[in-house]
């Protein structure tokens, strides 16, 4: 897979960045990939920001792992965010494993992986890689920035951030900071990787390995929250796994088991443990109150952003009153703001499944955005 | 019903920020963009009503105004319109207040249950009314607070909210209401707007 790496996009950011944990880095790599066509007047470029395990192959067949992007449903020839129509622009993020300069990368001072030595990153540092990119590809401003989960947390960021570089925003299934719930099943995911001897303090890819244990039950303690009880339920029941009665053993005798299983130890074979950490860490500590000291009215005081926020009503990791919360500070603001929830029983994983009403509710607001910046443009 | 549209989008100057309570599918919100360049906003409970505003570009929040008006900064809107909803609210009292601390004016419009067909149904036949502007049986009407234009001016009167104007709607007619006219107008107005605050 390594070798593969090296023939992604990759933009070397050459200016310098001040971190958020104060330490500047420069010359680091941000990989990425675009799918569509940018047009003569650039009105119809959109930012997809990926969520915690995602990586910048929103779209068609990832070339590393041969399977489909992780936006598949949403993203492509005649789909919501249709590629005939729009340019779609991926990157992956700082502190990822997908080419971005990560905990992964070779540290130069010492020659080997940076481990533990990577600094701590935030979900405004690592907006502010991207926006780089966006000089780079020449686009003053964005038709929309969108995406779930962290990706929806990186859209308010870059809103906040950059609040003239682009015309709309979808931010879904997301929130202004992380809850106690959520920071507690991160760390339950990152106490996981930690305590398998592989991670090794993180030094484990000095010896070409992965703490794939630790890895596989953190992968496992976030799929049981992408889901909502009932979607499970309703999945797989007491349901049991190709066999009549139980074993009477600890191997996979229900359905639901054989499921984590899977995915657990699938998510091994792309993704880097450390990773994780960093990630996870970037969205527990993300808060947009705390950053803008007098609170979140003041983050979105003055934009001239176009919002929608989508929520989803079985989502159980980013609620509802979440999201409803950053519609209230969104309109307290006095920011332009919609928001719509879709009912649904999929759970925080609806963004990424075939929910036609959400594709369509995406669609709908992109088009209508798409009219109304291109009439902006011509003014 | 078009003609109470065009009478709230007369009542609007033009450019001025509107809070449209229960927007549906967005046709007034169209209306006072298209004729008043109205920044416009919207609150919708049904789902469908929010999605048809959203592919149309407007501006929607999916939400209840029965519970979520508080969700508005005070004074954050010019004007705010609420059509033919106020009777559907559990507390209308407390609806109308928030509605009066969000906006400098607000515009509402009721089904008159003072309009002579009205009477007449509950009078002679001893039913309640079912008209175009009330089209739903007793079982089954959102209605909960059904009240007449006199109702809604007596306790504008007694609420010591500033009346700024009121407009009876009959079909294509219009005409002021004022305190001499009130009674015959209650009785052959099947729409009351009222412009306060």
């Amino acid at each position: 897979m390594d070798d593969n790496l090296k023939n992604i996009k990759k933009l070397n950011i050459s200016k310098t960045l001040l971190l958020d944990c104060k330490q500047t880095v420069k010359d680091f790599p941000l990989a990425y990939e675009t799918y569509g066509e940018l047009n003569k007047s650039k009105d119809n470029a959109i930012l997809v920001f990926h969520a915690l395990t995602g990586d910048q192959f929103v779209a068609e067949i990832n070339p590393l792992t041969k399977k489909e992007g992780w936006w598949v449903t949403a993203v492509g020839p005649d789909k919501a965010i249709d590629t005939n129509k729009y340019f779609v622009i991926c990157a992956n993020v700082i502190g990822g494993c997908m080419g971005s300069w990560g905990p992964k990368e070779i540290d130069k001072k010492t020659n080997e992986s940076y481990g533990l030595n990577f600094p701590v990153i935030t979900i405004r540092d690592m907006v502010r890689a991207q926006e780089t990119l966006l000089d780079y590809l020449g686009i003053e401003k964005l038709l929309c920035v969108t995406g779930g989960s962290m990706g929806g947390m990186q859209s308010l960021q870059f809103c906040a951030t950059f609040p003239n570089r682009t015309f709309s925003a979808i931010p879904i299934a997301c929130s202004t900071s992380h809850s106690a719930q959520n920071i507690a099943l991160n760390e339950l995911a990152r106490q996981a990787i930690m305590a398998d001897p592989v991670w090794d303090k993180g030094k484990y890819l000095k010896k070409n390995v992965q703490p794939k244990n630790g890895l596989a039950v953190a992968r496992m303690v976030g799929h049981i929250s992408y889901l909502s009880e009932q979607g499970m339920q309703e999945k797989f029941g007491r349901k049991l796994q190709e066999k009549a009665d139980f074993e009477f053993s600890f191997n996979a005798d229900f359905q639901v088991e054989s499921y984590l299983r899977h995915q657990g130890y699938s998510f091994v074979e792309r993704f880097d443990a450390n990773s994780i950490l960093y990630i996870t860490r970037a969205m527990d500590y993300f808060d947009l109150s705390k950053q803008f000291k007098g609170g979140l009215v003041e983050a979105f005081s003055g934009q001239k952003t176009k919002f929608l926020i989508i929520s989803f009503s079985s989502d159980w990791l980013y609620t509802t009153k979440e999201n409803k919360d950053t519609v209230i500070a969104l309109n307290a603001s006095g920011a332009d703001v919609s928001f719509a929830e879709i009912k649904t029983d999929k759970g925080h994983d609806s963004f990424l499944v075939n929910e036609p009403e959400f594709l369509k509710t995406l669609k709908g607001f992109i088009d209508s955005m798409h009219i109304k910046f291109k009439n902006e443009k011509r003014i | 019903m078009k003609k109470e549209f065009k009478v709230i989008a007369d009542l609007l100057p033009k450019n001025v920020r509107v809070l449209d309570v229960g927007c549906g599918d967005g046709s007034l919100m169209d209306l006072l963009i298209e004729e008043k360049n109205i920044e416009a906003r919207g609150l919708e409970l049904v789902e469908e009503n929010v999605k048809i505003c959203i592919y149309k570009g407007l501006s929607v929040i999916e939400g209840d105004a029965e519970t979520e008006l508080h969700q508005f900064p005070s004074q954050s809107f010019d004007f705010v319109v609420l059509s033919q909803t106020l009777q559907a609210f559990y507390n209308p009292e407390r609806v109308l207040k928030d509605l009066l601390r969000i906006g400098k004016s607000v515009i509402i419009s009721i089904p008159n249950f003072g309009y002579w067909k009205v009477r007449t149904s509950l009078l002679f036949f001893g039913k309640m009314p079912v008209t175009k502007t009330l089209p739903n049986a007793w079982y089954n009407t959102p209605n909960l607070h059904m009240c007449t234009i006199k109702d809604l001016f007596h306790f504008c009167l007694e609420k010591n909210i500033k009346i700024n104007k009121v407009i009876g709607v009959n079909e294509e007619k219009t005409s002021e209401i004022k305190k001499g006219n009130l009674e015959i107008k209650n009785l052959f107005s099947k729409l009351g707007i009222f412009l306060l605050g």
